[in-house]
Parts: structure tokens; C-alpha cells; sequence
């Protein structure tokens, strides 16, 4: 498996540069022209973050109601993965905007849920980090009501404003334009993979760290913490 | 002595921000923001140019990502270091 | 499940009882209630006039925060007095501890509501008396939702140090579907062309909202709670 890592990291290494020159080659879209292009990763952005908060959230059930640690190593990993591509989103988005509609911010359907989104997950890490004792649960909860209010907020913020291109956007994509938006949209799915495994990896050596501090702690010599 | 002095550096700083909070203009809106109007009818000037903003939108992307990758890799390496101190600390003690 | 209703109605009058004899949270809560209102009203009021919608929004922005500390108040009572510990070691189902506090917050809220409501509607000569019924059952369930959400983390809360920072953190991007619902069917209600539809469907909104979410906290009372 760890071999694997340097392999899966070229691959996508690789397809990042390509993609550039995919998104080039592509049709260029007939009303907004050449910053149209920045749909080909914000979107998979988006993609691989709603993919994020699902993960954590289901994570974070197995943990509230089978006690695993790991599910919960899980839910932290991709909670910070789904601030780092909602970071994403909420910047190309705006981005796009500004240049598409004239304004950064237009409080549209879909960049509005995605913060919102966006803020229930820098929730639950401020809550990991400043919670105190018993902040894995706590934030657990924090996962799993933000997974079940994904319906609530599609609903509401859609109900209360609609400008975004409407979510039939793929399908009708040209030919020459699929092409480049699933290779972009694979491109990003296998860097959400290998950033899983890396955050994984970090997850249980920390937890390895609890364990020998516990050991040591009972044996009666408990060095001071080195951070 | 020092107290008098504090108090008249706090009065003196007030002094000067009050011109400019009452002087400072709201800024002027652009047609766009105020209702929809067609590219076609924006004026050159106000038209943005599109390849430095899909360019550093890519490059925001690439950025976040190797930020994050990065950080990682220095926890990874912190708490490895951690772990061979204690290690160390076990087979000595 | 007449046991559970038993331990629910306990908890609730406990909670009553204790703050009918001090008034404390009550009138701390209506009374922030009103300064907000006063701060909304000075920021959205001019020449007299307000701008519109207003009404509806600082009601709901109103509710939003006191019932926020209407949450932390009756929670930091518990722990001051040390009667959250009795209260779960008691041999009583853990989920009729939680709706007993939620009956609790409910009541609190709703005699707020009471007061603010006439008080709104004559500061903004708003027509918020106009459909009594309707705005009564925005009000429940928008107040139900966003109290079941809140006495779920305040109780998880009481135990961490950042505490009352906290609270608001958490509650608010979770409860973002219950403002936008409140506010818009409020404003559909007291508009020159009173849409009684949109309020509809947002109360339909509100209640599927109060069916998840108290469902979802009841399920995870019980782990949170526990070491």
C-alpha cells in the first residue's frame, strides 16, 4: 500500500498538468467565453466536497453508534478535506462570477449552500480544537446533523434564490466538453484519495503517540509533551 | 506624569481619524451590480480580461492543494519524531 | 412510552417551576429580545421607514439570538448546580431527559415570542397580527427546529470551557433552513400581497425540519451523553 502513494502521486501530479491543455483543446462555451473554463475544476471541486461531508458524516454515525475510533480518525480526515476543497469552490466560484456576472458575490443557490456547507465543517474542527474533553463526539454530532441538514439547505437557499445555471449543466455539455469535465472530475477524485491516505497515515501515528504516552503514564514516568 | 501623557496620545490619534471616517466617499457601484446588463452592452473599460482570472483560479487550486499536502507531511514528520523520543523513553525506562 | 412521557413532563415542570420562582432567564431573554430589535431597528430604519421585509427578519434574527441564550442560561444553571450528573444518573430514558429540556426551552421561547411578536408588528407597522394562525404555526415549528438542535449542544457543551463561544458557532450554520424558512414565510405573510401559499410551504418546510431533527437528536442523546 505504501508503495502505491509515490505511484498514485505521479498520476495525479500528471493528470494536473495535463488538464490544462485538455481544458484548452476543449470547445469554448458560445455566452461566456474563455472564463467558462474554470467550470472544468470547480465543479469537480464541488463534486469531491459534497463527496467529503457524506464521508464524514456516515463516519461519524459509525462512530457516534459503534464507538470505533477509526470511523473517527475517518471523519476528521475528511472534514479537513472538505474545508480544503470548499475552499476551493468558494474562491474559483467567485472567481467565475465576477467575470460571468460583474459581481464576486451574488448570494446564488449553489455557492451559498456550498459555504454554508463549508462553515458546519470549520465548525467542527474549531470544535475539535478548542471543544475540550469529549470534543470527538461532540463534533461527531456536529457531522452528522451538517449531512442532514444537505437536504434542508438545497431546499431552502434554492426556494429563497435561484441564479446559478440550473443543475442540468452536464448533460448538456458538447461532446468535446465531457470529455475533458470527467477526466478533470477523475483528476480530482484521485487527489481526494491520496489526501485521505496521507491524513489517514497522520491519524493513526497520532494515535499511536496516545497509546505510548498512556503506557508510559502508567508506568509512572511521563516525560513532558513535546508539543 | 505618564498617564496625562497617554491620554493626550489617545485624544491626538482620535483627532486625526475623524477627517477621514467624515470625508470617506461609499463607493460608486458599476452598472452591472445594480441590474443585469448583457456583455454586449458593457463598455470596453469595464470589460475584465478572462485569462488572469481562469489562470490564477487554477493556480488558487494547485496552491490549496500542495498547502495541504504539506502540511500533512510536516504533522507526519513531527509526530514521528515524537514517537522514536518516546520509543527511546520506553526502552530506557 | 407512557414512562417516557412521565420522565419528559418531570424534567419540563422542574425547569418551569425553578424559573417561575427567580424569572431569571425569562426576563433576561425578553428583555435582550427587545434591545435586539432596538439595534436592527436602528441599523434597517430610515426617515421612519423601514426597509422591507425588515419586520420579519429582526423578529427571526430576535428569536434566533435570545433563544441562544435562553439555551446557554438554562444549561449553565445545571452545571452550577451540579444537577446535570443527577439528572443522567437518574434511572430514567436518557431521550425524555432531552424532551423534557426541549419542552423546557420551548415554553421560555414561546412566552418571548408572545411579547415580541405584538411589539414588532407595532414598531414596523407590520401586519404580523394580520393571519395569527399561520404565523403561530411558522413560529412553532421554526422555534421547535431550532430548539431541538440547540438544547442537543448545549447539553454537549456544558461540560467544554469555550462554551458559550461555542453554542452560537455550531448553532447557527445548522440552523441557517429554519431562519430562511421563518423569515420568508413571515415575510410572505405581512407582504402587500399576502402569499399564503409560500407560507404554507414553508411551515411544510419547518415541520419536516422538527421530524428529522429531533428524531436524529433523540437517536444521538443517549451516545453523546455518555463517556
Amino acid at each position: 500500500m505504501r508503495r502505491l502513494y509515490p505511484v498514485g502521486l505521479a498520476v495525479a501530479a500528471a493528470m494536473f498538468a495535463a488538464a490544462p491543455l485538455l481544458i484548452d483543446r476543449a470547445p469554448t462555451e458560445s455566452t461566456m467565453g474563455l472564463v467558462q473554463k474554470i467550470f472544468y475544476f470547480h465543479v469537480p471541486a464541488a463534486m469531491t466536497m459534497f463527496l467529503s461531508t457524506f464521508v464524514s458524516g456516515i463516519a461519524s454515525g459509525v462512530f457516534l453508534f459503534r464507538g470505533k475510533q477509526a470511523a473517527d480518525r475517518v471523519a476528521l480526515a475528511a472534514a479537513e478535506l472538505t474545508v480544503v476543497f470548499g475552499a476551493m469552490v468558494l474562491v474559483t466560484g467567485p472567481v467565475w462570477a465576477r467575470k460571468a456576472w460583474g459581481v464576486w458575490w451574488q448570494w446564488d443557490a449553489r455557492l451559498t449552500s456550498s459555504l454554508l456547507l463549508w462553515m458546519i465543517f470549520v465548525a467542527y474542527l474549531l470544535v475539535r480544537r478548542y471543544g475540550g474533553p469529549g470534543s470527538e463526539k461532540l463534533s461527531a454530532a456536529v457531522s452528522l446533523f451538517g449531512m442532514a441538514n444537505v437536504p434542508f439547505v438545497y431546499v431552502s437557499v434554492n426556494v429563497w434564490r435561484t441564479l446559478h445555471p440550473k443543475t442540468s449543466v452536464v448533460p448538456t455539455l458538447s461532446p468535446g466538453m465531457r470529455g475533458t469535465f470527467w477526466f478533470c472530475v477523475a483528476a480530482f477524485l484521485l487527489l481526494y484519495a491520496l489526501m485521505m491516505a496521507a491524513r489517514l497515515r497522520l491519524g493513526k501515528q497520532q494515535a499511536e503517540v496516545e497509546q505510548l504516552y498512556l503506557e508510559l503514564d502508567e508506568r509512572g514516568d511521563l516525560p513532558s509533551r513535546a508539543s | 506624569m505618564k498617564r496625562w501623557v497617554r491620554a493626550c496620545l489617545v485624544l491626538l490619534a482620535l483627532g486625526a481619524a475623524l477627517p477621514a471616517v467624515t470625508t470617506a466617499q461609499p463607493p460608486s457601484t458599476t452598472a452591472a451590480q445594480d441590474e443585469f446588463v448583457p456583455m454586449s452592452e458593457v463598455p470596453e473599460s469595464e470589460k475584465l480580461p478572462a485569462a488572469p482570472l481562469v489562470i490564477g483560479a487554477y493556480a488558487f487550486i494547485w496552491l490549496a492543494a500542495l498547502a495541504y499536502l504539506w502540511s500533512i507531511w510536516r504533522r507526519v514528520g513531527a509526530v514521528d519524531r515524537e514517537i522514536a523520543q518516546l520509543r527511546r523513553d520506553i526502552a530506557r525506562g | 412510552m407512557s414512562q417516557f412521557a412521565r420522565v419528559a413532563w418531570i424534567v419540563m415542570q422542574k425547569d418551569l417551576t425553578v424559573e417561575l420562582r427567580s424569572r431569571e432567564i425569562i426576563s433576561t431573554t425578553v428583555f435582550f429580545a427587545l434591545s435586539c430589535v432596538l439595534v436592527f431597528a436602528f441599523a434597517l430604519v430610515r426617515d421612519g421607514r423601514t426597509v422591507v421585509d425588515a419586520a420579519a427578519g429582526i423578529l427571526w434574527i430576535a428569536i434566533a439570538f435570545s433563544g441562544t441564550l435562553a439555551l446557554g442560561r438554562t444549561f449553565e444553571r445545571e452545571r452550577y448546580t451540579d444537577t446535570l450528573r443527577a439528572l443522567m444518573l437518574a434511572p430514567a430514558d436518557r431521550p425524555a431527559i432531552y424532551v423534557g429540556k426541549l419542552l423546557g426551552v420551548v415554553a421560555m421561547l414561546a412566552a418571548t415570542e408572545i411579547l415580541l411578536v405584538p411589539l414588532v408588528a407595532l414598531l414596523f407597522q407590520a401586519g404580523l397580527l394580520e393571519r395569527p394562525l399561520w404565523l403561530a404555526a411558522l413560529l412553532a415549528t421554526g422555534t421547535i427546529g431550532f430548539a431541538a438542535v440547540g438544547t442537543l449542544f448545549a447539553a454537549m457543551l456544558v461540560r467544554a470551557r469555550t462554551r458559550d463561544v461555542l453554542l452560537p458557532v455550531l448553532l447557527y450554520p445548522i440552523t441557517i433552513p429554519v431562519i430562511i424558512g421563518g423569515v420568508r414565510g413571515t415575510a410572505a405573510l405581512v407582504a402587500e400581497t399576502p402569499d399564503v401559499a409560500m407560507a404554507q410551504f414553508w411551515v411544510a418546510l419547518l415541520f419536516l425540519f422538527d421530524v428529522v431533527f429531533v428524531v436524529l437528536s433523540l437517536w444521538t442523546f443517549e451516545p453523546l451523553m455518555t463517556e
